[in-house]
């Protein structure tokens, strides 16, 4: 039994034996190969950003085509080469950066990037562990997802271009090699990168998992973690159960690529004149075991968000999260429906429309926790007293687009108006407010809150409120008028529909969206001149900045490996005791005991404790008594 | 935090309250059955759409006119004898699993030792029955993408002979029994580099054989899989 307690692990005895232990840390096993979790932590984050970046330039890119589909840009040229000959955006590179715009961003800033980083840094830190439950497992998911990064960037490189049948690769296109030319090198490379991604977030995966269960600190009962752990617990076991079907997709798909297969291939004539030997397959199976995965995936992206805003809001409204049990059972309930509702992706498939009928209530149910959460979080915010801080203003960004883009996920669930509005700007709009923008802010908020536990110095402020401003208006410019354009049956994808005679009235809309997100793009300037900056030259972070009640909090500024100096602390209370009436001050941080704030207790802190509560009722009584006296 | 001053304090003990493992596992089991349950999900993924494929073809060759032979002493008449063996050996090389991971729990060496070699040699022996089994199927024209000329053989008299729905259950016998097979050979290596940790004491030292356990159950996974594959696409 001993060497299943978590006091054991690993650097536990750090004290006693230094010297002797203590290996010497050199640059290599520090910052490259590091097996510390706050480490790892910051390599995804960096990594995330710097991809997020990329991709945020891709689409900037692509916008400028969407908004000049007649003007010539001879820089263009000089940047890309043979992608812009003459300075205009070469039609099918126009397709390989919306492809690889959406890749980058669901998968390696919003799977990688959020999860990879708040996991790593909040899970050891928040339970009360020494790290995670296999280090080595979790520095090689760092290096599978920087593989898989540089190898998705490197399709760049390739004479042809990246893929560019869009993020979900759907067949044919993905299939044949000669179907267009991101179809070749390209998917070769893109289908290699998501491999490697895949077993990446697997290892990262069942590790969370396992620290999880295996890891808390006494007292940390499972109704006393954050709901960020509670997040991260439940984004985990999603990739767990929801990745190994795109493995599967992905090993049929590489059959029918490389080895004359025709899982998804039946009847098909390239090039207007070569009929393909293809027969029987359906392309259908692989949009089935596509949205298998990507519909949770989307729930990957927005629940750690998700977590990180519950968190940020109530430190700073300095209230209790309101409906802390109706937060996780949401949760869960968003966790459990997630499967069954990706056919709503599919309604213009042939599908059978009873089945249509049957994910469309699905997907309607899921609404339910979706709201759940967000009245929860408004309720937070209610008479609270609210600290506008950078991370709040983010945590509030979050729910705010949350809402406008979760609004339109009821119209886009119901199968008869779906049919309408399938694969048209309003789809672009939906999904870019509820999970891009939604999950981008709440990892942002992420980024300020625990910029001080990452990296022992505070973010500017007010920097970070011109980034908010500028990012939170700039993306409503973006996206809001999209859905407009939708709603008139602007297609997405298009290269240049302004070229059609019924579309051209949207080209000033165009225009005024690509500047939008130019400025948009730009006040990101602010953030990672922020982040650089204030890594090196920030205000020295005290322990506690926020005045948070959660457990990393109780660490030290300086990073030493296994987070507590001795012995770990235990938990007393949950991690929500905010402006508790009675107590001394607006917080009581978990570490300390009930016994050391007998004015703020209440019956119910004694729930499992009869004795507990006892004393409480005598302590309770004989200050009544002093009362009368009085 | 260290002492404790009230009765109120007192922390819970239960399974979940924290500080120990609420199933009382190590950690490394723990991943191996959520990598296990990841990885079901796969091979569920690929005998559904191996589902989805078959039953949207109205006919489908029958799988005791295919697999007929025992390759290198019965070439015809012998339905699903061949398959039946093999399926013998990855059970007993189940078997003998279980038993290396009870002579670990005895911390006796050398059974473990012998017991491990044996599944070792129960892998090798079903790879290379799968691999005699391609070559048979192979030297008759099936292949991924490629089918015999003659196909009449492969369907019951009441079927109607397809092109289309032999070429599917080529490719997908292929697919999914070498994605199993993959499974098995990852299986052996791992098996073999325990037995080599185990024969270098590695484990001795620990004070547990624990590994030997979770690889054991990724064995006792790779060998429940092949039930399904083999009964999806030897028996109905």
């Amino acid at each position: 039994m001993s060497t299943l307690s978590v006091h054991d692990h690993s650097v536990a005895h750090h004290e006693e034996d230094h010297g002797h232990h203590h290996h010497k840390e050199t640059f290599i096993s520090k910052y490259i190969f590091s097996m510390d979790h706050k480490m790892i932590a910051k390599q995804f984050l960096i990594t995330g950003i710097t991809m997020a970046v990329i991709a945020m330039i891709l689409s900037i890119l692509f916008r400028i085509q969407l908004a000049y589909p007649d003007k010539a840009f001879p820089l263009m040229e000089t940047l890309l080469g043979r992608f812009a000959p003459g300075g205009r955006l070469d039609s099918n590179f126009y397709l390989a950066l919306v492809t690889i715009h959406g890749t980058i961003m669901v998968f390696f800033v919003l799977t990688a990037g959020l999860s990879g980083t708040f996991s790593n840094l909040l899970i050891p830190l928040q339970l009360g562990a020494r790290d995670m439950a296999s280090p080595f497992m979790n520095m090689l998911s760092y290096w599978f997802f920087f593989l898989a990064s540089v190898i998705m960037l490197s399709s760049f490189m390739v004479q042809k271009g990246p893929a560019s049948g869009g993020w979900t690769i759907y067949p044919p296109l993905s299939a044949l090699p000669k179907a267009m030319p991101g179809s070749g090198m390209g998917m070769t490379l893109w289908l290699t990168s998501m491999v490697l991604f895949i077993a990446s977030s697997l290892m990262g995966g069942i590790n969370y998992v396992s620290t999880v269960l295996n890891m808390r600190t006494k007292g940390m009962d499972l109704w006393k973690m954050p709901l960020t752990i509670w997040a991260f617990f439940l984004t985990a076991i999603l990739g767990i159960l929801s990745f190994p079907v795109l493995v599967a997709g992905v090993v049929l798909l590489i059959f029918d690529r490389s080895f004359g297969t025709s899982f998804y291939l039946s009847e098909i004539v390239l090039n207007g004149s070569q009929v393909q030997p293809f027969e029987g397959g359906s392309p259908i199976l692989f949009q089935h075991l596509f949205w298998f995965l990507g519909h949770p995936e989307v729930y990957i992206v927005i629940m750690p968000a998700m977590g990180i805003s519950s968190e940020v809001m109530s430190v700073n409204s300095r209230k209790p999260i309101f409906g802390y049990h109706a937060m996780v059972y949401s949760l869960i309930g968003i966790t459990v429906l997630s499967f069954i509702v990706w056919g709503h992706h599919m309604f213009v498939t042939g599908m059978n429309p009873f089945l249509g009928g049957v994910f469309m209530i699905t997907t309607l149910i899921i609404a339910v926790p979706s709201a759940v959460k967000t009245f929860n979080w408004l309720a937070t915010l209610w008479r609270g007293n609210i600290r506008f801080t950078a991370a709040m203003l983010f945590a509030i960004g979050m729910v705010s687009f949350f809402i406008s883009g979760g609004l339109t996920g009821i119209f886009l669930g119901n199968a008869a108006l779906d049919i309408n509005l399938h694969d048209t700007y309003f789809v672009v709009a939906h999904f870019h407010l509820v999970m891009g923008s939604a999950a981008i802010f709440g990892m942002l908020a992420g980024v300020y809150h625990w910029f001080p536990k990452m990296f022992g110095r505070m973010m500017n402020e007010r920097l970070g409120y011109l980034h908010f401003w500028l990012t939170f208006i700039g993306a409503y410019l973006v996206f809001f008028p999209m859905h407009f354009m939708g709603l008139d049956g602007v297609p997405r994808r298009y290269y240049a529909f302004t070229e059609f005679e019924s579309m051209k009235q949207w080209l000033s809309v165009n225009t005024f969206i690509t500047w939008a997100a130019i400025m948009a793009a730009v006040a990101q300037c602010a953030f990672l001149f922020n982040f650089v900056y204030s890594i090196f030259f920030g205000k020295k972070a005290t322990q506690n900045p926020w005045e948070a009640n959660t457990l990393e909090w109780t660490a030290p500024v300086e990073h030493i490996h296994g987070n507590w100096p001795g012995e770990i602390p235990s938990v007393y209370r949950w991690p929500y005791d905010y402006s508790k009436p009675g107590a001394d001050e607006d917080f009581i941080q978990q570490t300390v005991p009930l016994s050391q704030t007998m004015s703020s207790n209440l019956p119910h802190d004694f729930e499992d404790n009869p004795t507990g509560l006892e004393e409480h009722a005598k302590w309770a009584s004989t200050q009544q008594s002093n009362e009368q006296v009085k | 935090m260290s002492a404790q001053v009230s009765s109120i304090d007192e922390l819970k003990t239960t399974p979940w309250a924290g500080g120990k493992s609420p199933f009382n596992v190590e950690y490394g089991k723990m991943m191996m059955w959520f990598f296990l349950l990841s990885d079901a999900f796969t091979f569920s993924s690929l005998l559904i759409a191996y589902g989805a494929l078959r039953f949207s073809s109205s006919t489908w060759p029958a799988a005791d006119l295919i697999f007929q032979s025992v390759p290198g002493m019965i070439d015809h008449g012998a339905p699903l004898v061949f398959v039946g063996l093999m399926t013998f050996i990855l059970i007993m090389s189940s078997v003998t699993m279980v038993l290396a991971v009870e002579a670990g729990h005895r911390m006796a060496k050398k059974e473990v030792v012998g017991w491990m070699i044996a599944t070792i040699i129960g892998g090798f022996m079903f790879l290379g029955c799968q691999a005699l089994e391609w070559t048979h199927l192979h030297h008759e024209g099936f292949w991924w993408g490629s089918i015999p000329h003659e196909l009449g053989e492969y369907f019951r008299k009441d079927e109607a002979v397809s092109v289309t729905s032999t070429h599917q259950f080529a490719n997908l016998f292929f697919t999914i029994t070498g994605f199993h097979g993959f499974h098995v050979f990852s299986g052996v290596v791992i098996n073999i580099i325990i037995t080599i940790n185990v024969l270098a004491g590695t484990y001795e030292k620990r004070g547990s054989y624990l590994m030997v356990e979770k690889v054991g159950l990724y064995w006792h996974f790779v060998d429940l899989v092949w039930v399904f594959v083999f009964t999806f696409f030897y028996l109905v």
